[in-house]
């Protein structure tokens, strides 16, 4: 996409202009023979490395700890706007020589805050890297913050607000968290409110990139045409002025208020966004990769889930229904979602209620948990899709603490779950009264309980 | 995280594709192809960086071949061939490649439809003997096309009637093409839809589902020696069809400019475009193809564009502005501009801004650092399209089933860099100066 249009996630606006329809899939790619390298700078920046000489390109991921969820009471929207802004200018570049730099050398970069960590990302062709690399310290370490840029910016995220508050799906999506996170950080809008946003000043987000992006926070992962012993170089050059260290924070953790309500958010649509969740399964719990095949085998696969199987194919209830685990760093919670016609949604709701309850009741079968196994098995292969998507792993590996060697064995963790272990899970996760459901739209034959 | 299951999903990621990425790079992908005797032509892309390959099956037909009442056949035939054949039981496929670690979809456009499964080079075998076996063998009754058509109809409910600015871009385009079938909804119109049944469903696929009329598209860790007799036994074994010629009704000149005014109680951002019929690189003026992508580059394809410059960084009066132009299209192409004003700013301020800039580019041109710059980003992102998996398949997918060739592809970059400011004036005034258009505005409704 355009950095011109993901800026501030101009989905809806880049949509309506465009005439050709097309359609995307999701771009799969493999493993290489994947060797991943601990990159040791002297001045102690760790990165790890899959060196790719495929293409004269070097692509670099970054993670600092702490996301939107620490943004301060009344600043809701504060990492985002950080975000959105921290390519606006830097040093003695202003937002647009800045962002001149950037496009005449087809550099990619760009921030983005999300609920427990603050992300970057970093593209180039390896004869702009010297550059590259300069414009990400700059903008890190000496943002401007202009006026001019953030009044522009800060139009363009109310505008996206303000089209949020019109989407079904995200209407229903931010209902979900509200109710589930009820006077936690984790229910307030990752992209904040009018209001908020108006309250922010360039100190604040000054503030912001002293105290949250520092070096004992940050978390590299790199992918391409690139030499150790050069990316150590680059990673003393462009990290090495960052502070230490920040003050400690503690999120409070929570057991989401998930307890088999219904509520309705209503909206002029005729098809319902439904979103469904229930309390779910750290990403550190011993069970978390049997989760994971259940997850896959009640909602997560493709066209065979149980879900798809009841949902769409034989009642063709709704073009897309699905299920994921979503582990935060203070809760963790199931969810899932489906879009159907307000008059068929509450044989949608009884649909998933049922296939929820005979799941958590019986389990898998062996046969579905040999598939499970083979296609999670088998596809871990081709999401290593772009030299993006590999650093983004290498990026989620080392915020896992999973361990370099994680690539090689995580299909060892998926082949050791047993029938046994899935029915026991499957039995303790699965809640069927506990599964609420948000639902915005004017749905018909529903109770709203809450 | 989160995993949407779509067998078909209308994003802008293509077209932005077509704008930075236009069709492809002067041999850079270095293809292979060769014809079946059954006239099935096979491009294979060879990339050993990892043990995956991508099987695609791409046909040479799509929604502007449907006959007038059977808007959105095409689309509904694609979800209808995940059912059964005589050889497979319905399901059995798409269980099949998951079991096998592979994953899958397809996709419909107005001029093609594809199938494409991603999976380890060693289960490149079954994939092809499924694909082929779905080519000539579907069977499809009445209980399976009634709830697939309730899928469809609710994928057009999510795409399109839940969306404003959808709704919106389907009047567009029954405005700006007056009798060529690109007028007509991909996913069809929900009234043409519910009437779709077996019969017409069974006489489309029989028609046009034939060796003769497909691509075979292999990206990744196999060549040539290896694809070919495979290619042979699977799809070679098919009859050949009746041959097919693509007779679509044409377009009348335009008389008038159309204006399309929508106001919609759930628009919160109103905003602003104009279209002007274009050629692509195969229909109307196409000598002008590639300098049309220059052009779209240089008034408004990114940062440093003159839309974006002028509305959104100097003048500040739009959050966001720019152009599209794409050159694939089998039929006429469209050439647009667009702009998101800001609260308080009168839609007739940004169309008249908007219409300034391209009125000074048809009367003073584009200078040759800025066509110099267009270029360079467009070779640059070039490399980038190379790195990504799969896009030399969806590249030559598209040119191939919509009259282009591979030649074409290959040869994009050198007549890219061979537009200077004279051939781009020439083509911005072909297609923008004098022509008529169409204009649309999305607006909030007023609170009563």
């Amino acid at each position: 996409m355009k950095t011109m249009t993901t800026k501030t996630a101009f989905r809806h606006l880049s949509i309506f202009v465009l005439a050709i329809v097309m359609f995307s899939f999701a771009t799969i790619q493999s493993a290489y023979a994947v060797k991943v390298e601990r990159v040791v700078s002297d001045g102690g920046i760790v990165a790890w490395l899959i060196r790719d000489h495929s293409n004269p390109i070097t692509t670099l991921k970054l993670s600092f700890r702490g996301g939107a969820a620490l943004d301060p009471e009344g600043k809701e929207g504060l990492a985002h706007f950080v975000a959105s802004t921290l390519d606006e200018g830097s040093g003695d570049m202003d937002s647009n020589a800045f962002q001149k730099a950037l496009d005449d050398r087809s550099i990619t970069l760009r921030f983005n805050a999300g609920r427990d960590t603050f992300r970057g990302t970093l593209r180039t062709l390896n004869q702009h890297r010297d550059d590259a690399f300069e414009y990400l310290r700059s903008a890190l370490t000496e943002p401007r913050f202009d006026e001019v840029p953030l009044t522009r910016i800060r139009a363009q995220i109310l505008s996206s607000i303000k089209q949020d508050e019109e989407d079904p799906r995200h209407r229903a999506s931010q209902g979900m968290f509200e109710t589930a996170f009820q006077n936690h950080p984790y229910s307030r809008p990752k992209n904040g409110t009018a209001d908020s946003l108006k309250s922010i000043t360039p100190d604040h987000m000054r503030q912001f990139v002293t105290e949250r992006l520092v070096r004992e926070n940050l978390i590299i992962g790199v992918v391409g045409d690139i030499e150790p012993e050069t990316l150590k170089i680059y990673l003393d050059e462009t990290f090495a002025s960052l502070p230490k260290s920040s003050s400690a924070w503690a999120l409070k953790k929570i057991t989401p208020q998930l307890t088999g309500t219904v509520k309705v958010i209503d909206l002029n649509v005729g098809q319902s966004a439904i979103q469904f969740g229930q309390p779910g399964i750290a990403r550190s719990d011993p069970d978390f990769y049997t989760a994971y095949v259940l997850n896959y085998i009640l909602g997560g696969g493709g066209f065979v889930s149980r879900l798809y199987e009841e949902v769409r194919e034989k009642r063709g209830l709704a073009y897309s229904v699905y299920t994921y685990l979503m582990p935060l760093d203070a809760s963790a919670a199931v969810m899932g979602g489906a879009g159907t016609a307000n008059e068929r949604v509450a044989e949608t709701l009884e649909t998933v209620r049922d296939v929820w309850k005979k799941f958590s009741e019986e389990g898998p079968t062996q046969e579905e948990l040999n598939d499970a196994k083979t296609y999670l098995t088998g596809a871990y292969p081709l999401r290593f899709t772009s030299s993006s998507a590999i650093a983004e792993m290498l990026v989620g590996i080392q915020e896992e603490g999973l361990g370099i060697d994680y690539i090689d064995n995580r299909n060892g963790f998926i082949d050791a779950v047993t029938l046994a272990d899935a029915k026991r899970v499957a039995a303790s996760l699965f809640q069927p009264n506990n599964l609420s459901f948000v639902i915005a739209g004017r749905p018909q034959g529903v109770v709203a309980t809450d | 995280m989160l995993k949407l299951i779509q067998r078909q999903i209308f994003l802008p990621l293509l077209l932005c594709m077509t704008l930075f990425i236009p069709g492809a790079q002067a041999s850079i992908f270095n293809p292979e192809t060769f014809m079946l005797d059954n006239g099935m032509q096979v491009v294979v892309i060879t990339n050993h960086r990892a043990p995956v390959v991508r099987h695609m099956v791409w046909y040479k037909v799509g929604a502007a071949d449907e006959a007038p009442g059977e808007t959105g056949i095409a689309h509904l035939l694609e979800h209808l061939m995940f059912k059964g054949t005589k050889n497979m039981a319905p399901g059995a496929f798409s269980a099949a490649v998951a079991r096998n670690g592979g994953q899958e979809n397809a996709f419909t456009s107005h001029d093609y439809t594809a199938y494409f499964q991603t999976i380890a080079r060693d289960r490149l075998d079954m994939v092809m003997r499924m694909e082929a076996d779905r080519m000539t063998n579907l069977l499809i009754t009445e209980e399976q096309v009634l709830p697939e058509r309730d899928v469809v109809l609710e994928e057009r409910r999510s795409r399109v009637d839940n969306i404003p600015s959808s709704q919106l871009r389907e009047q567009i385009s029954a405005a700006l093409f007056l009798n060529y079938p690109y007028r007509r909804p991909i996913i069809g119109w929900e009234h043409e839809i519910r009437a779709l049944d077996v019969d017409r469903i069974l006489a489309f696929y029989k028609r046009y589902y034939a060796p003769n009329n497909a691509i075979l598209i292999v990206e990744g860790d196999v060549d040539v020696a290896e694809l070919k007799p495979l290619a042979e036994k699977y799809y070679g074994a098919i009859p050949r069809g009746p041959d097919i010629k693509r007779d679509r009704t044409t377009e009348p000149p335009a008389r008038a400019d159309i204006r399309l005014t929508m106001e919609h109680e759930r628009v919160t951002q109103p905003s602003w475009s104009r279209r002007y019929i274009a050629p692509s690189y195969n229909h109307g003026l196409t000598e002008h193809a590639h300098a049309l992508q220059v052009v779209a580059e240089i008034i408004g394809g990114g940062p440093s564009s003159r839309l974006h410059k002028k509305l959104v960084l100097e003048d500040a009066i739009a959050l966001s502005a720019g152009a599209f132009y794409g050159a694939d299209e089998l039929g006429p192409s469209t050439f647009g501009v667009y702009a998101a004003p800001k609260p308080g700013v009168e839609m007739a301020q940004i169309e008249e801004m908007v219409a300034a800039e391209i009125t000074k580019v048809l009367t003073d041109g584009v200078s040759a650092e800025e066509v110099r710059g267009a270029i360079e980003r467009m070779r640059n992102n070039a490399v980038f399209a190379k790195d990504d998996f799969g896009t030399a398949a969806q590249v030559f997918g598209v040119a191939l089933t919509s009259g282009g060739t591979v030649e074409r592809v290959e040869g994009w970059l050198d007549k890219i860099a061979a537009v200077t400011p004279e051939t781009a004036l020439q083509a911005a005034k072909a297609v923008l100066e004098g022509k008529h258009h169409v204009t649309a505005e999305l607006l909030a409704k007023p609170q009563s």
